[in-house]
């Protein structure tokens, strides 16, 4: 809900040209976006970030030549030469101004032309001692441990949870979340650890804690052995071992299998799909205890969201990605990376299609879910014809909101006990009892 | 980094290699376990800033050599009336991007494979150190305790 409430606050906005005045503002820039979704806060900033990013030296005071390519449109009034995009659609006017204000700025500092600087990046090209803080350190494990993306993981695991069709249980479904995000944080850390040479490399990724040296990489390794045995523990002896092991399985895919393997073949983003797959059927095998057709279902949407959201993602890392010596289908196979899009788009409104077939929502849900995913396989068919810039980000920011609304819609037409007790009654109280959100 | 500093410092990202230097503290009484680190840490940072560097500017190189030969192929000059640089579009460059991708993968395979072990050998060092201080900060302790 809260989610959709912010995503609602649709609008085109345009930033406006006087980007001195705005790079002065921009100077608080993170704080304001604590007022945003976090959600919408850590994709844009993290998607904007790469928009500028350069492989020349940021001291240069010449303009480097090839900026241009990652630009968006303010800087396009500034330099001639770039093919004209279409204005960017973004839902929230103020997270589009702060994240173009960073552009400008990045912008602004490759040309030495503006003397505002930021101060972060005023602090960024001091020497700082590598004595780690004690009242740093909260603020440092949620960078280490991805805490946001850990959210978004520990939310999809409770919306299978909240699918399982079982009485709903408060403590199992705590203990759930709790184990879960343990886990997420545990295999978060041990990724940015493996990856600290190639994140400096990449404009989105260069802030992190071990990048910068806030933490030592054995600290890392130790938070992260602090997070998931007590997290997985927690998930075998407190929910059941099914959850456990899906649990340790996961982060086993994902540090030993999809971080290297970013680096080895494109079949990595495969894998990554498999481990965005498996929270929710581990929120839902903690409900059940079992792992049954409706888990694999849940698993199988979010698993063809993956590639929606990542494909569209990574159309505008491509520079990044190439020079970082990552294989991703953007770059290697760009044919293939659009086609998949589409097709998991599509696959979306058949798998929505089989929930009610196998008892776990009405016939209401296919029919509501329907203009959302026809929307989004829309967006996945123009990224697939136009496959450019304007169509990846659309795509991208509309697997956003997608998902959290198709979760939602899915939890309110969820076929209540009661209902599937009385078989009789299906046809005729379904409508009226399955639009009550339940929480039984 | 001042003298009197008994920490290491790490600096602003470099220019070429965007890795962050580190300058390392020595210990007056350094202990052998404890030169083997730093000199580890030491040859890691020399290593990974010497292929991160040659890398970054082989990728500026060879951009720029292709732009330039696009533009010619296709009749225009690298700077406009203005003086600006042309450029060429995110479409067109994609061709470059899966082309360097590919020229660079070996390399990419050796240094992965020679990342990975030195970073777990440096953190199991690190673990050692940390290990060996906290048994001996336990010895002084109970020395301390029996004086």
């Amino acid at each position: 809900g809260l989610f959709v409430w912010h995503l609602r606050n649709t609008g085109i906005r345009q930033v406006p040209c006087q980007f001195v005045h705005l790079c002065r503002v921009a100077n608080d820039r993170l704080v304001t976006f604590q007022y945003f979704n976090f959600l919408k806060r850590m994709y844009v900033t993290q998607y904007n970030k790469d928009l500028s990013q350069r492989a020349k030296p940021k001291s240069d005071s010449v303009a480097s030549p090839f900026r241009e390519l990652q630009q968006l449109d303010q800087e396009k009034k500034v330099i001639h030469k770039i093919r004209p995009i279409s204005p960017v659609h973004q839902p929230l006017s103020e997270t589009l101004s702060r994240n173009e204000l960073r552009e400008v700025k990045s912008a602004a500092e490759t040309e030495g032309s503006v003397a505002p600087v930021r101060a972060e990046s005023k602090e960024d090209r001091q020497w700082k001692e590598m004595k780690l803080r004690l009242d740093d350190l909260p603020g440092i494990l949620a960078r280490l441990s991805k805490i946001k993306l850990t959210a978004l993981v520990v939310s999809t695991a409770s919306a299978g949870f909240a699918m399982a069709p079982v009485p709903f249980d408060l403590t199992c479904f705590l203990l759930a979340s709790l184990g879960t995000g343990l886990a997420s944080c545990a295999a978060n850390s041990i990724n940015q650890f493996f990856e600290v040479p190639f994140d400096s490399n990449m404009n989105r990724t260069k802030n992190r804690p071990l990048v910068r040296g806030q933490i030592s990489p054995l600290l890392a390794v130790c938070f992260a052995a602090s997070c998931g045995v007590p997290g997985i523990a927690l998930l075998t002896l407190g929910v059941n071992p099914l959850t456990g092991a899906l649990g340790a399985f996961n982060i086993f895919l994902y540090t030993c299998c999809y971080t290297p393997m970013k680096r080895m073949s494109i079949a990595n983003t495969w894998v990554g799909a498999v481990v965005g797959a498996i929270p929710p059927v581990m929120g839902w095998t903690a409900a059940t205890g079992t792992l049954d057709a409706g888990a694999l279902l849940l698993g199988g949407i979010l698993y063809s969201w993956q590639f929606p959201h990542f494909n569209a993602l990574s159309w505008g890392l491509r520079e990044d990605y190439s020079r970082g010596g990552y294989c991703m289908m953007s770059v290697t196979h760009p044919g293939l990376c659009r086609r998949v899009a589409l097709r998991h788009c599509l696959a979306l409104i058949g798998l929505s299609t089989l929930a009610p077939v196998l008892d776990m929502t009405t016939w209401t849900f296919p029919v509501i879910s329907l203009p959302i995913n026809l929307y989004i396989s829309y967006l996945a068919f123009r990224f697939y014809r136009d496959a450019d810039r304007s169509s990846s980000r659309k795509l991208f920011f509309c697997s956003l909101w997608h998902l959290p609304m198709l979760l939602l819609v899915m939890f309110t037409c969820k076929k209540s006990l009661l209902d599937k007790e009385d078989k009789g009654d299906l046809l005729g109280g379904d409508h009226g009892r399955a639009m009550e959100i339940r929480l039984p | 980094p001042p003298a009197h500093s008994c920490n290491d410092w790490i600096g602003p990202p470099d220019k070429h290699s965007n890795l962050r230097p580190v300058i390392f503290y020595v210990p007056p009484e350094e202990s052998p376990l404890e030169r083997r680190l730093r000199e580890a840490r030491q040859e890691a940072q020399a290593c990974n800033q010497r292929f991160w560097a040659r890398h970054n500017r082989a990728f500026c190189q060879e951009k720029e050599e292709f732009i330039y030969s696009r533009l010619k192929a296709k009749g225009l000059e690298m700077r406009d009336e203005t003086g600006q640089k042309a450029t060429l579009n995110a479409e067109e460059m994609a061709d470059f991007y899966k082309d360097f991708l590919s020229k660079n993968f070996r390399k990419h395979m050796q240094y992965n494979r020679d990342w990975y072990k030195r970073n777990f050998t440096i953190t199991f060092l690190m673990g050692q150190v940390a290990l060996a201080r906290a048994l001996r900060w336990l010895r002084w302790k109970k020395k301390n305790v029996g004086n």
